[in-house]
């Protein structure tokens, strides 16, 4: 019997493509954002109102990471952008070799940024870099205020915060969420975290993450934290 | 059940480690952080699950959990901080940064030579 030292990084051959997808992105001097939310916060519905809001200004290109179906793919075709579907067969997060093979597909130098759709989990994919830029958490007020706090993993680690479905809010609804104690448990855990509320469906709240959007696919390199 | 993943990865490590001293893998120790959001009891069954019929059939995990550290802006202290009651042990500020979170690594593996 006998015992060795390895100290090797599991997730390194991850890492490996992750790292690739850094350098794709920093010499293409692209912007990419990694979406990620439990199922139904409204990702894909976010992504095709800020697509439609935005394509005088910057054209923006889509990575769809679904278990199956290429429903979503077919809602970002609609509005014209090129997209790419990834079924996952049953895994629950993306991985960056999916992410590079995708890329090979994409028209990239017609493109000014791409996002990156994870598959609908809170969990699971906040522990694979893809190699992006940033991460973007979704919360939809119907999902509560608890969850920064419940699932602290992905809060500590994205850029930006996107509270969805504010619409829901008001006097007379059935749905409790208190938007301030959301904010102060995601800044709990992440000072820097950039927080926009929003209704993907009413455009209430839209302008502010656009404007945050233009500048940051301006300057992606303010982003490369590789 | 990111850890199907994580199982996928750590036996196609060892394995190569194993094979390089052409030895059987007896018991792996590996490190996590926090964020990780490992589960020991879901790791260790889909790494069972998938070891079956390899030279890892029947290798034990041990896992560690390395605490996750923050920096108070007031006292400017590291220290390890629960994220169930986030403040400073030193001086009770809120007011803390989060460092980077440990990375999953296989820190030690245990060979069978005979």
């Amino acid at each position: 019997m006998k015992k060795i030292n390895v100290g090797r990084k599991i997730l390194s051959e991850n890492e490996k493509y992750a790292f690739e997808n850094v350098l794709f992105f920093h010499k293409h001097k692209k912007l990419c954002l990694n979406m990620i939310s439990s199922p139904g916060s409204g990702k894909t519905t976010i992504l095709i109102r800020t697509i439609n809001e935005l394509k005088d200004k910057i054209k923006i290109g889509v990575i769809e990471g679904d278990i199956q179906t290429d429903i979503d793919a077919r809602r970002i075709k609609a509005t014209k952008a090129p997209v790419v579907q990834i079924n996952t067969d049953g895994a629950c997060h993306l991985t960056a070799p999916q992410i590079s093979a995708a890329l090979e597909k994409l028209p990239v130098d017609d493109l000014d940024m791409i996002f990156i759709e994870n598959v609908g989990n809170l969990v699971c994919p906040s522990d694979f870099d893809l190699g992006e830029n940033g991460k973007v958490v979704v919360l939809s007020v119907a999902e509560g205020d608890d969850k920064p706090a419940k699932y602290p993993g992905i809060f500590a680690k994205s850029r930006v915060l996107l509270i969805n479905k504010i619409d829901l809010l008001g006097a007379g609804t059935q749905v409790d969420f208190d938007i301030e104690r959301a904010k102060d448990d995601a800044r709990k855990l992440n000072k820097d975290i950039e927080i926009f509320p929003l209704s993907a469906k009413t455009g209430e709240g839209l302008a502010a993450w656009c404007d945050w959007l233009i500048k940051s696919a301006q300057n992606p390199a303010s982003g490369f934290t590789a | 059940m990111h850890e199907a993943m994580v199982a996928q990865s750590l036996l196609s490590i060892i394995s190569d480690e194993a094979a390089k001293h052409n030895a059987r893998p007896i018991c792996a120790r590996i490190s996590c952080g926090k964020l990780s959001a490992i589960n020991d009891e879901v790791l260790c069954f889909a790494f069972e699950a998938i070891a079956r019929d390899t030279p890892c059939e029947g290798l034990k995990l041990e896992i560690e959990h390395k605490p996750l550290r923050a920096q108070c802006q007031n006292c400017v202290q590291d220290f390890d901080v629960e994220l169930s009651q986030a403040r400073c042990s030193k001086c009770g500020s809120e007011d803390f940064k989060l460092l980077a979170d440990a990375p999953m690594v296989l820190e030690e593996l245990e060979l069978q030579t005979d």
